[in-house]
């Protein structure tokens, strides 16, 4: 069972530019229209430019022209609904949810991590304020020791929304952080430990060598965790994010994605790309500044709302 | 940073080489490749598009010269539109008279604009320039800490005699998008302070901000009003995608961008923003910023870059790289030295030292040519200069001076205190003997001469450069994509004899 039990609700209103652009545009394209083959050329541009990947976009289009050569699909409107059950269909079915310590009284560790400027600590307060809310206590760690004002940011946010914060001096090993805030977590007996770390790139070996050690700090205190770990992941980045989220894998064993920045700035395709390409679930995702602006990701909901115009 | 792009380009046009002339056929069918090697690097369709279509045209009308196979022909014809695409641009900061000379840095949230602050700070200290930096982002909770805390650093560890300093008002920031506006009196205020201290540059940080957020745009145009930047600089993160490209013309399209600074350069293996950016917005990518340290910040050259893309490297840049760490007095003093066979321990150590301010090893040496994709999957340990700094550090002073002072227990004890081992200590000593002979030669050579020097001490020294064994092309084991330690190939060296 998961932790994280908010509903579906307001997904389309961070996705209302995601459909006004894409699929918006797409539907205007499509709507009582003949499908054609420059027609189609032409929805393969929409996908390219929305980021949902060459490798991603040929499949789909590689679908859409043998059903259109078959004459299964002729009509504008046969398309639309085509690339929404196409689209849906290439979701695989996955655990969406996030996942809690199985063992009773024991707190349910996550840890956050992400390259420079993806929105980690914006993202760690959505997620400490939509638990806090929910009646769970939080405790958050903050292990990004080395960004000058990391600290004091998560401080700031842990005041608004007034829950505890462990952190260290700056400089100082985010490990001990992680490995302290850990011993805090179970001497305070709190529900939830959420791990700010600090942005690093993909490139940087040694730095993912201190993530890989951040996660066996904790795993050493509490044997089955961290219980979820979490990439923030920028929706603006283009297909770069498929590298950097495999090398991410391969350094902390991630088991989820939190796509930040979904409003304004993106139109989601790269969501079609990471799920082509890797198998780390979109999990949660960000659609705003304010610590509300957090939705579970639902791909069903998500395609709905990306037509409906 | 380019590896994958360069790859990809060298095969496209190598499969054209084999065959006798450039033809619309195989053209297009290197362009195909072409053009899903630069959408895969994130570059945005429209300029892709224009791009190959410009490249056919060009290489359809191109007469090929005898000289050149058409594969070489057809690099020579992207080498020369990637260069039109990027530029042209002038590098580097214009200044106004009287000061302060006002840049304003803008951009969307997380693009990197307070670390670049800190960047161009130290960029204009080391040109002797006074700094102001404002923090101007009262959104984000601890920006202005943030701001602070870097401006500090660079005034007190970036080089140069002029001072950088910062001005804040902590208590105007408030949650978010309670604090719109306020910003401008900000700036005002501390134009004020910057005219009176007679500043020559002041820098404004202004809160990251998206494009269709027309409250914190409106505040971006309240600034440009009042206060007048004479330079307005959009941040953009080097990894952005297709449609994130499109924010950057909005910001043009409502401030009139003077320039852009392309961050995290040092992240991407790909780089389209390079490629896209000056294309849709119609500004000129000014610099690029290439690690985490507020050193690590490179002026833009569209014809360097466009080597870098296609594999040729970037000699200029690496020249100058060495040039701002070693002043020409250093540098003829220590050809002096050398010339007369004088080189002592402690000017290797100095040279290693300079050679390591320049940049991660690995860096250094993708702006060689032909060395960038060779190095993709190699590991370049920069942790074995760190060995062997530590062994100079643990030689007494006249041991520097003269290593033939080293006896067996000498060897030991310097071993023992470095942590290594006695045979890593002869190896350098040994290596470092050699080379001051060899640059002693060198001194008296011709330019030809030199060339034939350094190869000749290649070849009897593979690993004279440490850390770089299995690199192809400069240790022996070609093709090799691990790299060995001191102590292993020492061994196998051993063996071979």
């Amino acid at each position: 069972m998961g932790i994280f039990t908010k509903t579906v609700s307001a997904i389309r209103k961070g996705l209302a530019r995601t459909r006004e652009a894409l699929f918006g545009g797409l539907s205007a394209l499509l709507s009582g229209k003949t499908l054609s083959n420059d027609l189609i050329d032409e929805i393969e541009e929409y996908l390219i430019k929305a980021d949902v990947g060459v490798k991603a976009t040929n499949a789909i289009i590689d679908e859409l022209r043998q059903a259109f050569e078959s004459g299964e699909v002729q009509k504008g409107e046969d398309a639309i609904e085509f690339l929404k059950n196409h689209l849906k269909s290439r979701f695989k079915q996955m655990d969406r949810s996030i996942a809690k310590s199985s063992t009773p009284g024991m707190p349910t560790v996550i840890l956050v991590a992400g390259i420079n400027g993806a929105g980690k600590t914006t993202s760690v307060a959505k997620i400490a304020k939509s638990l806090r809310d929910e009646g769970r206590t939080v405790l958050l760690a903050a292990a990004d020791t080395f960004r000058a004002g990391a600290v004091a940011q998560l401080e700031i946010w842990a005041q608004r929304l007034g829950v505890d914060l462990v952190k260290g001096e700056q400089g100082s090993d985010p490990a001990a952080v992680a490995y302290d805030a850990t011993e805090a977590a179970l001497a305070r007996g709190v529900d939830v430990l959420l791990i700010d770390t600090a942005g690093r790139l993909h490139t940087q070996k040694n730095l993912m060598e201190q993530l890989t050690k951040i996660r066996r700090v904790v795993t050493k205190k509490i044997p089955d965790a961290p219980h979820e770990v979490l990439l923030v992941l920028d929706a603006t980045n283009g297909q770069v994010a498929i590298t950097y989220a495999q090398e991410f894998r391969q350094a902390i064993d991630v088991t989820g994605i939190f796509l930040a920045k979904l409003d304004g700035t993106a139109k989601g395709g790269i969501v079609l790309a990471i799920q082509d390409a890797l198998d780390i679930p979109v999990k949660l995702v960000g659609v705003g500044e304010t610590p509300e602006d957090v939705e579970p990701f639902d791909p069903e909901s998500f395609i709905d709302a990306m037509f409906e115009g | 940073m380019f590896e994958n792009l360069s790859d990809r380009f060298n095969a496209a046009f190598r499969n054209l080489s084999g065959r006798g002339r450039i033809s619309e056929d195989n053209v297009q069918e290197a362009m195909r490749e072409v053009r899903t090697a630069l959408l895969e690097a994130d570059v945005h369709l429209d300029v892709v598009k224009d791009f190959c279509d410009q490249v056919v045209k060009e290489a359809m009308g191109a007469e090929v010269t005898q000289s050149l196979k058409p594969g070489q022909e057809m690099i020579g014809i992207v080498h020369q539109k990637l260069i039109e695409l990027m530029g042209p641009v002038e590098p580097g900061v214009m200044f106004v008279d009287p000061g302060p000379t006002i840049i304003m840095m803008c951009g969307l949230q997380g693009s990197g604009k307070t670390t670049t602050c800190g960047k161009i700070a130290a960029y204009l200290k080391t040109r002797g320039k006074n700094v102001m930096v404002v923090a101007a982002d009262l959104q984000r909770p601890a920006a202005v800490e943030q701001l602070k805390v870097v401006t500090e650093q660079v005034e007190a560890e970036a080089r140069g005699n002029a001072t950088v300093s910062f001005y804040g008002e902590p208590d105007k920031c408030a949650e978010y998008g309670q604090a719109v506006g306020v910003a401008v009196g900000v700036c005002q205020r501390a134009l004020k302070e910057a005219r009176a201290n007679k500043t020559d540059v002041l820098i404004l940080d202004t809160a990251g901000r998206l494009h269709i957020n027309d409250d914190l745009m409106k505040e971006l145009e309240g600034i440009n009003r009042s206060i007048k930047p004479q330079q307005i600089y959009l941040v953009v993160d080097s990894m952005i995608g297709q449609d994130a490209v499109n924010s950057a013309k909005a910001f043009n399209e409502r401030l009139e961008i003077d320039g852009v600074i392309l961050t995290k350069f040092d992240s991407d293996t790909r780089g389209g923003a390079a490629l896209s950016v000056k294309q849709v917005t119609g500004a000129p990518i000014k610099f690029i910023g290439t690690g985490e340290r507020f050193e690590a910040l490179e002026e833009f050259h569209p014809e360097r870059m466009a080597g870098r893309i296609l594999g040729m490297g970037d000699v200029v840049s690496l020249v100058e790289k060495a040039q701002e760490e070693v002043s020409e007095e250093e540098a003829e003093a220590m050809a002096a030295k050398m010339a007369e066979g004088k080189l002592t321990m402690d000017d290797f150590l100095k040279q290693l030292k300079s050679i390591r301010r320049m940049g991660p090893m690995k860096q250094l040496l993708g702006m060689l040519p032909g060395v960038g994709s060779a190095l993709k999957n190699v590991e370049v340990d920069d942790k074995q200069l760190d060995r062997l700094e530590g062994i100079v550090h643990s030689m007494t002073k006249p041991e520097r001076e003269d290593v033939k002072l080293l006896t067996r227990s000498r060897v030991k004890r310097v071993a023992k205190g470095s942590g290594s081992q006695p045979a890593d200590v002869n190896k350098l000593t040994k290596q470092f003997d050699m080379m001051s002979k060899m640059t002693q030669q060198m001194s008296s050579m011709g330019p030809g001469g030199k060339m034939k020097a350094i190869r000749e001490l290649q070849r009897t020294d593979p690993n004279l450069v440490p850390g770089l064994k299995g690199m192809p092309g400069i240790g022996s084991a070609r093709g090799s994509t691990k790299t060995k330690s001191i102590k292993s190939s020492f061994k196998k060296r051993k063996k071979g004899k």
